[in-house]
């Protein structure tokens, strides 16, 4: 029997239809995909993209992370200012939670609730995010906090001054003032020592290897396997800073 | 350093929860309270000479020069508070030199300079410059060079050249309207733009700044008029202060609108820092935003002036009233911008605790430095009403 001619082209469109339909949706899913995985933008450029990871689970809050930090970077060693530091979340049967980060946890913690009244607890590192789209890079009123092309969110000390206003931005409280430079102070991801090959000081000392960090354009590396293993997240994503730092088995009540 | 070490130690005793460790030390202070109230008090003292000039309210005319000088005064002195708090203030001119332009605050420094050289001090020039060249001829010696000198040496005061001057000053306020509400509504972005701070980010927050800024200018400029008057022993135009009375009286109402909206606003969506900012609002900011600004700054006024719209008590009675309402809204509008600054430091981004704000009396960010550029100001329109006398100008019939 002869086929109507309209019929094969009615059959044409819906299968090209179909076909541009498929397409879109698994692209949409594939990108829904990539902004979960960068909070907000996959990388633009190539070569090196620095981004972190820090199991929850793994961390027994020694703090070493945040001494280490202190003494590697020079920060003063009063307990105002730090570029990393510990925080421990202690969720009460009540339901109450309690959190709490004596000297940033560089003397380690004491739990002061009874072990009977606890329903979990958990320590929390906490460091600059080295966020892709930083609030506190948009603030800058001359341009001294800036991203480098491998991600990371630096402050030129010999250009900032010191208005503060990156202080303000920063969802995470990630800088200080330094009361000696007067210019804003934060993690730099060691990048003096990333450039001779070694690790961030807070990273090395981990002793659990909480920490991890490596090239997110790298589909091998580091990173990138414990984003594909881990159900991973970053904190506040709603304010689409475009976090960098990841977390496995992060409770929705970190902040 | 040792002092300064010392006092947070003991807001560190004063914290309750828990905050970000960096949170404790407030980076913006006294003087950052101070930079949003100069700038408003500036806008709100050009938008009442706008009113006279533009919107041909004659009757405000014996307030028309003192307003503008007022705004002179304060906004010579308006980026000293924001340049002395500065970690490093002598790199402050890199913001006009190299602005970041994503930066709200990078655009200060243009808005600002437009504002005074290119608004302000042309229009007080044009205004003046008859004035200059007549008090030139009639003065000798150094004040003679002087007025010579501020008139650009320039001497044709004739009719033409007269309406000339005042068509232009005409063009400039009509500039400046739109300049003055640029240059407080843009505060206002400064703050209103962080997201990372929940009692700052509200879209609202540049029209509350605009509106505030013209309650507390108005404001200042009627003071200053009583107080003037009174030290040179002349008399109180009434017409005048009473339709200055309800003018503020007006704008107080879309102030007190706009700050009810902004609180209704969050206390109907309850996001995630309510609780939060609840706490912070019935405790630590009870005094200031309750007492200060609510009561003292804006409900005893607005139903002082209020009143007066429907019964007005003897001119005594009423200049004495008028004396203490402005200086309550003086205060009220202060407290606003403590609130805002002060307010939105105090508890932590983590929304679980508070710290607490311990200021110094003497040092680069205590009482006294605040006291002192606040001051400032009326030393210079002290300076200004010497040198330009506007009760000595010629009257300009700004009808043209």
């Amino acid at each position: 029997m002869k086929k109507d001619k309209s019929d094969l082209s009615r059959r044409n469109f819906f299968k090209t239809g179909a076909i541009i339909a498929g397409g879109i949706t698994a692209t949409l899913a594939l990108s829904s995909v990539n902004g979960l995985l960068f909070a907000s933008e996959p990388p633009k450029r190539k070569g090196k993209w620095y981004g972190i990871g820090i199991d929850i689970n793994k961390c027994i809050g020694c703090g070493k992370c945040a001494n280490a930090c202190k003494l590697e970077n020079n920060v003063p060693q009063e307990p105002f200012y730090f570029r990393s530091w510990v925080e421990q979340y202690t969720i009460n049967n009540d339901g109450t939670i309690k959190v709490e980060s004596p000297n940033g946890g560089i003397n380690g913690f004491q739990q002061s609730i009874p072990d009977e009244d606890i329903f979990k607890s958990f320590f929390v590192p906490k460091m600059c995010n080295h966020c892709s789209k930083s609030p506190c890079t948009q603030v800058c009123p001359v341009g001294a906090t800036f991203e480098t092309p491998e991600g990371i969110v630096l402050v030129d000390e010999k250009y900032c001054i010191g208005c503060g206003y990156c202080i303000q931005a920063c969802p995470y409280g990630c800088r200080y003032k330094h009361p000696e430079k007067g210019t804003t102070d934060k993690c730099t991801l060691c990048i003096h020592r990333l450039k001779k090959g070694l690790q961030p000081a807070c990273f090395e000392i981990c002793p659990t290897q909480a920490r991890i960090y490596g090239d997110l354009n790298d589909p091998l590396s580091n990173i990138n396997y414990f984003l594909k293993n881990h159900t991973c997240m970053v904190i506040k994503p709603h304010l689409n800073t475009g976090s960098k730092l990841f977390y496995n088995a992060l409770s929705p009540e970190v902040r | 350093m040792e002092q300064h070490y010392q006092n947070l130690h003991e807001v560190l005793s004063q914290v309750v929860g828990y905050i970000y460790p960096n949170e404790i030390e407030l980076n913006w202070s006294i003087l950052i309270v101070l930079y949003p109230y100069i700038t408003g008090l500036v806008a709100g003292a050009f938008i009442l000479a706008s009113l006279e000039r533009i919107f041909k309210v004659h009757i405000l005319k014996p307030t028309y020069v003192l307003a503008l000088l007022t705004a002179l005064s304060f906004l010579l002195v308006a980026t000293m508070p924001l340049i002395s708090h500065l970690g490093k203030p002598f790199r402050a001119y890199e913001i006009m030199i190299t602005p970041h332009i994503s930066s709200a605050m990078a655009i200060f420094g243009f808005v600002y300079l437009w504002y005074l050289m290119v608004v302000l001090v042309l229009e007080i020039w044009f205004d003046y410059r008859r004035d200059l060249v007549l008090w030139a001829n009639e003065t000798t010696g150094f004040k003679r060079f002087l007025y010579k000198t501020l008139a650009l040496w320039s001497t044709d005061i004739s009719p033409k050249a007269i309406a000339l001057d005042n068509k232009i000053g005409y063009i400039i306020t009509v500039i400046g309207v739109p300049s003055a509400f640029l240059l407080h509504g843009y505060v206002g972005f400064i703050f209103g733009s962080i997201k990372a701070n929940p009692w700052w980010s509200t879209v609202l927050m540049p029209v509350i700044f605009l509106f505030s800024a013209m309650v507390s200018g108005i404001a200042l400029v009627m003071l200053i008029y009583i107080i003037i008057t009174k030290v040179r022993k002349q008399v109180i135009d009434m017409n005048c202060l009473d339709t200055i009375a309800k003018y503020l009286f007006y704008i107080l109402i879309i102030d007190f609108v706009l700050e009810g909206l902004d609180q209704i606003h969050r206390i109907y969506e309850a996001e995630e820092s309510f609780e939060a900012l609840h706490e912070l609002v019935f405790g630590k900011l009870f005094f200031t935003l309750f007492i200060m600004q609510g009561l003292l700054g804006t409900i005893v006024p607005l139903i002082t002036l209020g009143a007066f719209q429907f019964y007005k008590p003897k001119e005594q009675t009423r200049k004495l009233i008028y004396l203490v309402i402005t200086v309550l809204i003086l205060i009220g509008i202060f407290f606003m911008r403590w609130n805002v600054v002060i307010g939105g430091q105090l508890f932590s981004k983590s929304f679980y605790g508070y710290t607490d704000f311990k200021i110094e009396l003497i040092g680069a960010e205590g009482y006294l430095m605040a006291f002192f550029w606040l001051v400032v100001p009326f030393v210079i329109l002290s300076f200004l009403l010497w040198l330009l006398p506007p009760w000595k100008k010629i009257d300009v019939d700004h009808d043209i």
